[in-house]
């Protein structure tokens, strides 16, 4: 069959069943023995180590790396999973050009940083491979908690709460659990349904009840689960979507970025996927990346990142942008949506205006600039719904739209408590979700003991 | 350009690097190949008596331990002497050296310790026109048990008995190949330089097990579920044989006996450390076994340059130059006080420098300064122990100071002396000879 790349509208299978594999294959392959233990042989074993400042998590990565150079891999896997259960996951997804290995000491002597992030894959690849369990539950404590959501802050704190003895719900609104790790990480990071492999080996341990299609604020609400259980944890992350504010946004062809990249991880078949030939992507983080890129990946000839402001202003790393750029996605900048441009109800252009930065203070400058589009994706950013918590008693504290926690993940209600992308002041990442989920299991343990 | 032609003990060579009695000289092939690389000599793989050739083993017989990157950093290995026969060997030396006049060709001997038997082969070596020969008393396994090899070397009268024949019974010149496998090196030395021997070289191979396999509980090489002790060589080995060369060196009863250096020679700088402790040539063997014969070039290179940029015009410009440096810890001047100081500009802040001096040493090295990462050395602890310029992974970030005379030295309060004053003198040494 021809390549339909050059076909207007938004079709599907434009590319050969070959390309889809290649351009959806493991953005970095596995590292063979060999390979994962030249690259163990660069680290220095700091002391003190930079790299695990770094980490979220706190994973004492000169200890794993050291184990794998000495060729333990699977005693490696549990320096990881002590602090990092979805350590699995993070390694394909951290952005570690910002976290571990930006602070490692050979980026700072070389400019190559030792490579953590497939390092931990080597290791936490290795004992999920031959699905070693390095935890057992301790005695049943009798008491019972519900986690509200199965992204990486639910389960990360399922886990744990799990290992203490306690009994865990996680309801979850999907019909699938991992959250983001199943319905939003690029597919090229995480290939071969290792999200689904990844739950699996998480809720091994026991203790745990996944209940899915039961959402808060629908199915159940925060003060009959906070009547029923002896603690509640919130990890719903992001529901809402931010709206463009471009006249026209209702046309046929402007979507979510998040819905579209929710269906696409869901994609039994690449070829089955519509995609438009000329796409707009609005926005400049790692969701607009990643939508950007993934078009490009079922054949849109030309995808164009607009983003407001400059490229120093990008949530996405350095890193992603060279990606997306690598993958022929062209990012422009100072560039704001104005209105979406349709004929019979379907786009065929935007119009965007300049942008300029006075007194700190972002404006249109006047002049516009039309992009020929047949689709535009919207990825602006994510917002908290609070609705789900609401009308089922107290009012729950928010701060900046999101949910109000202390250090330990504490909300303004007892018995209550939340993280991942839900709460106010976090960064969301993966690692950041399982670092706030682990640490809110020790919290409500250490409240259910006294 | 700096002149490395070498004459060693009237053999000459267009450089001081000789491929050592091993595998790599064991045929015309390999010797070929070498001087086409550009060896300036080799020694011929040890040749036995006449008879039916040697048996090797038929499994591995190296085994090996590794640095960072599977870096070769120590090689073991279980063979014995030639296993070709004596007269093909004879008729392949006597065509190189004819090939190949300007190179130096020694053959090794290794026969039973009896007269006859070394009367019987200098004859032949002799015939091939080859320019001297080496005696091996040094390999420590297979021929040892055989009454040959260390178990010579291990025995000073026997040393100098069987060098005694051989400069009876030869004209060429003859250099005392020594086992390091002894607990003072000066001993079989003193004795091959009493039979009369031209040179010494050492060290040959040291006892040795490199690695246990783990799930046979086996030594490694294994062979059939069992291992034998073999001979340790390559870069691990280097600081024990310049430990060796240079007490050979500084012996008043040995000194100005030439010595040929081996062990671990890997680079030029290593050759060139030997040839100042006193060494008037080097052999190699495991950086050619690991990296080929195109290592020399970088040796011959290398040690111009060097002598370029210092303005060593010969060999002789070099040789013996640090011997006199060597002494006895006792005539240490204990008034050079050092201490260790970062240069926070090479320093990539790996923290080893302060974990090491913190859990193993002295304290001396901060680990956070006003809330920082930052490694600094606090003078009032620093005993100038240089362990942290030892495991710091950028060559040159941390340096040795020394106090000059006069300042103070912030851990002790003591003014700095300008004078030398060793522990000979000191006031705690129960046995001090009063200074004059
Ligand atoms: C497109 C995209 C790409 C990303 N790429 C990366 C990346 O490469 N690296 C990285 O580190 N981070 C990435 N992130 C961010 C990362 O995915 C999130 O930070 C992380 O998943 C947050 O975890 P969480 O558990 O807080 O929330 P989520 O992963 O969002 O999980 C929340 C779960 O709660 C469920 N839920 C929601 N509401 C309810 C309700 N009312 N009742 C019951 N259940 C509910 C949801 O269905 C979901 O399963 C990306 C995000 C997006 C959107
Ligand atoms: C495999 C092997 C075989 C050796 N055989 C001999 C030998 O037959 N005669 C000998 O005098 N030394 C022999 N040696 C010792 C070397 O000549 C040399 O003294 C020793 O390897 C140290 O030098 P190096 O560190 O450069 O390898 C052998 C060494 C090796 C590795
Ligand atoms: S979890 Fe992420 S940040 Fe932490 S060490 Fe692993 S890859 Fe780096
Ligand atoms: S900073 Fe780099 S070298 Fe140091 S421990 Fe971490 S990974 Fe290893
Ligand atoms: S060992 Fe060297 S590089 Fe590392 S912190 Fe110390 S001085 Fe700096």
């Amino acid at each position: 069959m021809a390549d339909r790349q050059h076909e207007d509208g938004i079709i599907a299978g434009r590319l050969s069943p070959d390309a889809y594999a290649q351009n959806f294959a493991d953005l970095h392959p596995p590292l063979d023995e060999h390979e994962a233990r030249v690259e163990a042989d660069r680290c220095y074993f700091c002391y003190d180590a930079p790299c695990m400042h770094a980490c979220p998590t706190s994973i004492d990565i000169p200890l794993f790396i050291r184990q794998i150079a000495t060729g333990n891999p699977l005693g490696s896997a549990k320096t990881i999973f002590d602090q990092n259960i979805l350590g699995g996951m993070c390694a394909r997804v951290c952005p570690t050009e910002t976290l571990c290995e930006e602070a490692c000491v050979r980026e700072h002597a070389e400019g190559k940083p030792v490579q953590i992030g497939r390092l931990q894959r080597y290791a936490t690849d290795a004992a999920m491979g031959e699905g070693k369990q390095f935890y057992s539950r301790a005695a049943p404590t009798g008491r019972r908690i519900a986690v509200v959501g199965a992204g990486p802050a639910g389960l990360a704190c399922a886990h744990r709460l799990a290992m203490h003895g306690h009994d865990v719900t996680v309801y979850e609104a999907r019909p699938k659990a991992g959250g983001l790790n199943e319905y939003g990480i690029a597919a090229y990071k995480t290939p071969e349904n290792f999200a689904q492999a990844e739950v699996d080996y998480v809720t091994a341990i026991g203790g745990i009840a996944v209940e899915h299609d039961k959402a808060l604020g629908r199915d159940l609400s925060l003060s009959g689960l906070a009547a029923e259980f002896d603690a509640v944890f919130l990890a719903m992350g992001l529901g809402g979507v931010n709206a463009l504010q471009a006249e026209g946004e209702e046309a046929e062809g402007v979507e979510n970025a998040v819905d579209y990249i929710a269906t696409l991880r869901q994609a039994q078949d690449m070829a089955q996927l519509s995609i438009g030939r000329r796409v707009v992507v609005i926005g400049g983080g790692m969701t607009a990346i990643d939508a950007a890129v993934q078009a490009r990946l079922l054949g849109a000839e030309e995808v164009t990142i607009c983003y407001r402001r400059g490229r120093e202003h990008m949530n996405a790393s350095e890193w992603e942008q060279d990606l997306a750029a690598s993958k022929g996605v062209i990012i422009r900048h100072w560039l704001q949506p104005k209105r979406v441009i349709a004929e019979g109800g379907k786009v065929r252009a935007i119009e965007v205006e300049y942008t300029a930065l006075s007194d700190g203070r972002l404006t249109g400058t006047g002049e516009t600039l039309t992009l020929k589009a047949d689709q535009v994706f919207k990825a602006i950013g994510q917002t908290f719904e609070p609705a789900a918590l609401n009308g089922s008693g107290e009012g729950l504290a928010l701060d900046r739209g999101r949910i109000k926690v202390d250090a330990e993940g504490r909300t303004s209600l007892p018995k209550v408590w939340a993280g991942g992308d839900c709460i106010a002041g976090g960064d969301d990442l993966t690692v950041s979700a399982v670092a706030q989920g682990r640490d809110a299991a020790e919290s409500i343990h250490r409240a259910l003991e006294e | 350009m700096a002149d490395i032609r070498s004459n060693f003990v009237g053999i000459k060579s267009p450089n001081p690097f000789w491929l050592a009695s091993a595998p790599p000289t064991d045929k015309a092939y390999n010797v070929e190949r070498a001087f086409k690389e550009g060896w300036g000599g080799v020694v011929w793989k040890t040749l036995g008596e006449e008879g039916p050739p040697i048996v090797n083993v038929n499994g591995p017989r190296y085994g090996a331990i590794w640095g960072a990157d599977r870096r070769l950093l120590g090689l073991n290995n279980i063979e014995l002497i030639t296993d070709r026969d004596l007269y093909l060997n004879l008729r392949e030396i006597k065509q190189v050296k004819k090939n190949w006049p300007d190179r130096a060709l020694v053959v090794s001997l290794m026969v039973p310790c009896e007269e006859d038997a070394w009367k019987a082969i200098l004859p032949l070596v002799e015939e091939t026109e080859a320019d001297g020969i080496e005696l091996n008393f040094g390999c420590p396994h297979g021929m040892s048990e055989r009454g040959m090899g260390s178990a010579v070397g291990q025995v000073p009268e026997y040393v100098e008995m069987v060098v005694r024949w051989c400069k009876q019974y030869t004209r060429m010149p003859v250099i005392t190949k020594l086992t390091p496998n002894i607990t003072d090196v000066r001993k079989p030395a003193r004795a091959a330089h009493a039979g009369g021997t031209d040179a010494v070289s050492l060290i040959n191979t040291i006892n040795s097990i490199t690695a246990v396999d783990l799930d046979n509980f086996a030594p490694e090489p294994t062979i059939d579920g069992k291992g034998s002790h073999g001979g340790y060589c390559g870069p691990a080995v280097k600081p024990i044989a310049l430990n060796m060369v240079a007490e050979i060196a500084r012996d008043p009863e040995t000194r100005g006996l030439p010595i040929s250096g081996i062990g671990g020679v890997t680079t030029w700088r290593d050759a060139a450390e030997f040839l100042a402790l006193g060494a008037g040539n080097v052999q190699v063997c495991t950086a050619a076994m690991t990296y080929g014969f195109k290592i020399v070039q970088e040796m011959i290179e290398g040690l111009k340059n060097w002598m370029d940029a210092k303005g060593h015009a010969s060999l002789d410009d070099i040789i013996g130059r640090a011997t006199p440096n060597v002494t006895d810890w006792q005539y240490l001047n204990l008034n050079y006080v050092t201490k260790a100081k970062i240069d926070q500009d090479l320093c990539i802040k790996c923290g080893r420098c302060h974990i090491a001096c913190e859990d193993t040493s002295h304290q001396a090295i901060t680990a956070v300064v006003d809330g920082a990462r930052r490694f600094e050395v606090i003078e009032e602890e620093c005993v100038g122990c240089n362990l942290c310029v030892n495991v710091c992974p950028v060559e040159g970030c941390i340096d040795m100071v020394p106090l000059s005379a006069g300042a103070v030295d912030r851990r002790t309060g003591k003014v700095v002396e300008a004078e030398y004053a060793n522990w000979t003198m000191h006031p705690n040494n129960p046995m001090k000879v009063a200074a004059e």
